[in-house]
């Protein structure tokens, strides 16, 4: 199977390559449009800035690849973002997958929760889809993140941190998780194994 | 529901995890890489590994170290210790770090922090905060503790976090290697008037620790180093405690 991780001005895209590598994959991190469009899976990885990591795939023509890319494709993180319509992160218009609202999210007056959120939460009211397909009891994923998605058409699961946001997300050809699976132990990994084995297009 | 967060630290000196007390005796506690799996597996929500012999010509081993880690182990890992620049993060970075921990380097140049912030974003940029206090003052210490500032510790660290600092590690120096609790009210400061995480550490002796540093203490997570090490406390069972005693944590 021909992986390719879609390279960007993104932070840390080799834990990626190393969670796809213990499960027996190994990827390819490109940036050229050919190997995109005809690899097997898609991968867009992500840990940065909204406006900078759009500037960047434009220059490159990679939005447009993004959007008629046809096998299956998971955003992660950023990548999760960038999919939705717009992002508060300087006001910027995003690729339109998703019809979510990326907004930031604001610390809870008494202090508790603290902006970024950090750490394992818990995702809940899942829906029947292939990704989520035999997932371990475990139930917690590994959030680092500033900014989220809101709820809407294609949400297949949720976390809830001052409010319920986008955990997971999916339509057409395209899925995309807000945490990070490739750091998330059990969970994280069943979830990059059923991408996977979805069926390809 | 967000979970507090079970983090083992590991010291490396030459590529083998030590643990001091009060910074100073070493003992070997064994090999890095065997070690983290091991927490990985058991349960720690993350990892933190602190170069303390992080002089120039060791840096390659640790580069090393943080690939076979970052191969092996599936949750996030935090690597600190001597890093001065940006080149340094990007090299960590790259070899598969999840995020980076900086100390004496924030002292000497503040601006650095905001650069770091800027360029690689906040989420992966933690400050280490070693305090240490005198006559009911608490001051920033650096260079693993031997060096002495002019900076107040709960005034840096507000600092920090309005530089772009994603996370404060806070160590109390006069807790750490007592076994007797951490520093409960200064972690409660700081982590009671800053919008960003802090991980309390130093002085983790019993599981009723970590539950009052996650109660009382305000932590959104908290450092261990030997108590983990020499199997003193187990992850799991610590884990079990802490949810019994109505403390939100990963199962």
């Amino acid at each position: 199977m021909k992986v390719a991780l879609i390279k960007y001005n993104a932070g840390n895209v080799q834990s990626v390559c190393y969670a796809l590598e213990r499960l027996g994959v190994e990827a390819e991190l490109t940036d050229d449009p050919q190997k995109i469009s005809t690899a097997d899976r898609v991968i867009f990885p992500g840990q940065g800035e909204a406006s900078s990591a759009m500037a960047y795939l434009k220059e490159r023509n990679l939005d447009q690849v993004i959007r008629d890319v046809k096998q299956p494709f998971l955003g992660v993180c950023l990548g999760l973002q960038l999919l939705c319509t717009h992002s508060e992160e300087n006001n910027t218009p995003c690729l339109g997958i998703f019809p979510q609202l990326v907004k930031r999210f604001i610390p809870s007056a008494d202090g508790q929760e603290k902006v970024p959120h950090v750490g394992w939460n818990s995702i809940e009211n899942l829906v029947d889809n292939p990704l989520l397909k035999d997932l371990p009891d475990a139930r917690h994923l590994y959030y680092v993140h500033s900014y989220y998605a809101t709820l809407g058409e294609g949400t297949l699961a949720t976390t809830h941190y001052i409010q319920d946001f986008t955990a997971i997300l999916h339509r057409a050809n395209y899925w995309a998780i807000q945490a990070h699976p490739e750091k998330s132990s059990t969970l994280g990994e069943k979830l990059l194994e059923n991408f996977l084995a979805l069926p390809s297009t | 529901m967000l979970t507090k967060r079970i983090i083992p630290c590991l010291d490396i000196k030459d590529g083998r995890t030590v643990k001091g007390v009060n910074f100073v005796e070493l003992r070997d506690a064994g090999d890095p890489v065997a070690l983290a799996k091991l927490y990985s597996e058991q349960g720690a929500d993350e990892l933190v590994f602190l170069d303390i012999t992080a002089t120039v010509d060791k840096r390659k081993t640790l580069v090393d170290l943080v690939t076979q880690v970052a191969k092996e182990v599936r949750i996030p890992f935090t690597v600190g210790g001597g890093i001065a620049s940006i080149q340094d993060v990007y090299a960590l970075l790259a070899a598969g770090a999840d995020k980076i921990s900086i100390n004496s380097a924030a002292v000497k140049t503040p601006q650095l922090i905001d650069e770091l912030a800027k360029e690689f974003g906040s989420q992966c940029v933690v400050v280490a905060i070693d305090s240490r206090q005198m006559d009911g003052v608490d001051w920033v210490h650096t260079h693993g503790g031997r060096t002495a500032t002019t900076l107040q510790s709960k005034a840096w660290a507000k600092e920090l976090a309005d530089r772009g600092a994603g996370e404060i590690l806070l160590t109390s120096m006069d807790h750490d290697g007592t076994k007797a609790g951490f520093a409960m009210e200064l972690t409660a400061a700081i982590s009671g008037a800053l919008p960003i995480p802090v991980i309390a550490s130093g002085g983790a002796g019993s599981m009723l620790h970590f539950k009052e540093v996650f109660t009382s203490g305000k932590a959104d997570a908290a450092l261990a180093a030997s108590i983990f090490h020499f199997k003193e406390i187990g992850i799991p069972e610590l884990k079990m405690y802490l949810d019994e005693e109505g403390v939100v944590v990963r199962k």
